[in-house]
């Protein structure tokens, strides 16, 4: 049987077990809603999950065992002479048998061998499916049967219930956390393969980024060069670019929507500016690689300035642009948080709209903002496809904006596309990028969001 | 241009912000909501308020004597807030609010289109139900009227301003070797006494108190009373209280209000003990409200 329709089968009886669970609970309580101890619909939810949870569970497990438990059980079915090759033979043969068992492509002519372990494979695996079947089943009945029989008035269902719903809950909001811990261990690993290579301080202190390796023993190459401030001082010199037009702009547009819009412009800007957050970045890209590189460049020979067409200020600028909706959305909070009652006592002393803002509601809301700008930043570091696009690949160490420049991002991105081989430096470059990126983030995150709690302590 | 610069020049002169004039008590207007001219700091006649389509407050007209206070009162909801946000038209900042009617100082209408609000919240100030110091120093807060007002030549000019309207708000004595710490810090009390300071230090003639006790404990509540009190001999005020032995403490004259109609107005004394109105009687003797 196939396991989603077990599991259809087990919905389905855990649905029943609802109705007999409610059930039970009426008739035990003589139809009197009032003698029990929780709402009837919390005894049929508790017979239910302790019908489903345990046959999800033993599913589960039965399923993540499987694979290892036949296999083995197909290799040690072989005869010794084809068993007894290395791992990556053998690995090859159990894919083999496996392909020939669903009726897949195989790499070479099946011998007998094979055959007979193909379709011990598929034997086994029958059986396996069918004992499946019928244990889930058998454990769903039990666990809804004992749930189903505890029931009586006095019977704390829905303490129990809701309990069960906690833990769902909880694991769910720390699967995101376990996301985030897998993905830094993964990349940590493999930047700690490139340290081997090449020595942290080369790394973090080098002046010169140069990736290219010699892949082959007889291949004339250079050796590479490491050293990560090219990158780094690009991307501070584009997020620098993009928050120079972001923070004003953006601030400005929040003081407008908040303290001066009237409620019919704001009903229309805001949604406006979010359709700016909507546009995907990549859109942004071509919009900066193919519209305001080539104008920058124009405007620059027009007055005499040497523009490259590809260039830290296009990439800069409209990066900045896509950050706008950010800042402005993220200030706009703050400004609404500060409390009306500061508004009414500048305004009650006789101040204008323009020096309540300046004077009063900036002031409170500073805090905020500034944590508001330094989550755009950390988005502006991480932001790929517009530098992608339009900042270019050499690795300039220039505070010039006209340069093309390189950043962090866009590095990862070239190391890692096309072929790659994993014990080479030039690849394990990236993790070790993608790490420092990471730790860049994450320090401006926790600083920022830190800032922005202890701003919320101060009204509440 | 001229008519709004001659406005401008009315709503600052200090002219009837006299110190030294003998408080004369206002018995005689009892029963009636209107003042003889001569002692009345504000006019009201025939207010209409609305909140889009809701009349708030159905042709009010009450005079404000020079140097009494005056206590509102009324059940909630009965318009007694909003009729004092009318009085410095702190209601232009709620959206979809209209005002209707004719709110005089100094024969000037204070609705009309050349009249200029920064000067007419000068000289009616405000205090608010809840203590609203601004997060900058106690000494700031003070003085930040005094600043955008420019009523101060120097700094030695802002220091006494700031000193004097702390001691008249009876806080000085409590704050003043710490003006530099955050006037958020304080207790409630003495918050709402430096809002009370703060709306001082631009020497209004009127000032509008918008319940200033309900968030406060009954000593500091107390406290405040007395400020009150004292403050009468220099100032107009208006007050909103929800509590009526409050009213009866600190106002020469009381007006009730019940579902946006003013009901009844006269000496406080005459409120308390002998009523005109049927709804009057049953707000003060408990039986609603």
């Amino acid at each position: 049987m196939p396991t989603s329709t077990l599991i259809i089968l087990l919905l389905a009886v855990s649905s029943a077990l609802y109705y007999f669970g409610r059930q039970r609970s009426l008739a035990v309580a003589g139809g009197e809603i009032r003698k029990l101890h929780s709402l009837p619909s919390y005894y049929g939810y508790y017979a239910a999950l302790w019908c489903l949870l345990p046959a999800l569970a033993v599913l589960l497990l039965w399923n993540g065992f499987e694979s290892k438990v036949i296999t083995t059980l197909v290799v040690n079915g072989l005869p010794a002479e084809v068993r007894n090759v290395d791992d990556a033979r053998l690995g090859l043969m159990i894919n083999d048998i496996r392909n020939l068992a669903t009726g897949g492509v195989v790499s070479a002519r099946p011998d007998p061998a094979m055959q007979t372990a193909a379709s011990h494979y598929q034997d086994l695996q029958n059986i396996s499916r069918a004992a499946l079947a019928v244990v889930a089943l058998v454990i769903a009945s039990i666990g809804g049967f004992l749930a189903w029989r505890k029931i009586a008035t006095g019977h704390r269902a829905r303490n129990k219930v809701e309990s069960i719903v906690k833990g769902f809950l909880l694991s769910s909001s720390t699967l995101a956390i376990f996301t985030t811990l897998g993905i830094v261990l993964s990349v940590l690993f493999e930047a700690i393969r490139f340290f081997q290579h090449v020595s942290i301080t080369d790394f973090l202190f080098g002046l010169s980024w140069s990736p290219q390796m010699a892949i082959r023993a007889d291949q004339v190459g250079s050796s590479g060069a490491f050293g990560a401030i090219p990158l780094f001082v690009g991307t501070m010199l584009i997020s620098f670019i993009a928050m120079m037009v972001a923070a004003p702009i953006g601030l400005m547009a929040a003081i407008y929507l908040s303290e001066y819009a009237s409620r019919r412009v704001r009903a229309i800007v805001k949604p406006v500016m979010e359709i700016l957050a909507g546009i995907p970045t990549v859109v942004y890209g071509f919009f900066a690689a193919l519209t305001v590189a080539p104008f920058l460049r124009d405007t620059g020979s027009m007055i005499g300035l040497d523009v490259s067409s590809e260039s830290a200020l296009a990439a800069g600028l409209v990066m900045g642009i896509m950050i706008i909706p950010f800042v402005s959305s993220l200030s706009d909070d703050v400004i609404n948080a500060v409390p009306q009652a500061m508004r009414d006592g500048a305004y009650g002393l006789g101040a204008t709209r323009s020096e309540t803002i300046r004077q009063v509601i900036i002031p409170a809301a500073l805090p905020g903002i500034v944590g508001g700008m330094l989550l755009a930043v950390s988005r502006a570091i991480g932001e790929t496809m517009i530098v992608v696009m339009a900042a270019g690949l050499s690795a300039n160490l220039t505070a010039n904006p006209l340069e093309a420049v390189t950043t962090v991002t866009v590095q990862i991105v070239t190391l890692l596309v096309g072929d790659q081989e994993f014990d080479s430096p030039k690849t394990l470059a990236a993790f070790a990028l993608g790490l420092s990126l990471f730790v860049t983030t994450l320090i401006l995150n926790i600083v920022a969001l830190h800032v922005v709690r202890k701003y919320r302590e101060q009204y509440e | 241009m001229d008519i709004a610069m001659n406005t401008t020049e009315a709503l600052m002169s200090p002219d009837s912000t006299d110190a030294t004039s003998v408080h004369k008590p206002v018995r005689d207007a009892v029963g009636s909501p209107l003042l003889d001219a001569t002692d009345a700091r504000m006019t009201c006649r025939n207010v209409n308020v609305y909140y889009g389509e809701k009349h708030a407050i159905h042709d009010v007209s009450l005079d404000i004597g020079k140097n009494e206070v005056i206590a509102m009162i009324g059940p909630s909801g009965c318009g007694k807030s909003t009729f004092l946000r009318c009085l410095n038209r702190m209601n232009d900042t709620i959206e979809g609010c209209r005002v209707s009617g004719q709110i005089q100082i100094d024969d000037q209408d204070i609705y009309d289109k050349s009249i200029d609000v920064v000067p007419l919240r000068a000289q009616v100030g405000m205090v608010f139900q809840k203590p609203n110091p601004f997060p900058k120093s106690i000494f700031d807060n003070v003085a930040y009227g005094p600043r955008i007002h420019g009523l101060a030549g120097n700094r030695t000019d802002l220091d006494e301003i700031v000193e004097t309207s702390l001691q008249k708000a009876g806080l000085w004595e409590e704050v003043k070797d710490r003006l530099d710490q955050p006037g958020t810090g304080l207790s409630g009390g003495q918050q709402q006494r430096l809002c009370i300071a703060r709306a001082i230090a631009v020497s209004p003639e009127v000032i509008l108190m918008d319940e200033p006790c309900s968030a406060l404990d009954p000593i500091a509540t107390a406290r405040i009373e007395e400020l009150i009190d004292e403050l009468r001999s220099n100032f107009t005020i208006a007050i909103v209280t929800h509590s009526m032995q409050q009213a009866a403490r600190v106002s020469q004259r009381t007006a009730y209000f019940h579902l946006g109609d003013l009901i009844e107005v006269g000496a406080t004394e005459q409120i308390f003990t002998n009523p005109t109105h049927k709804l009057t009687e049953d707000y003060i003797t408990g039986r609603f409200g």
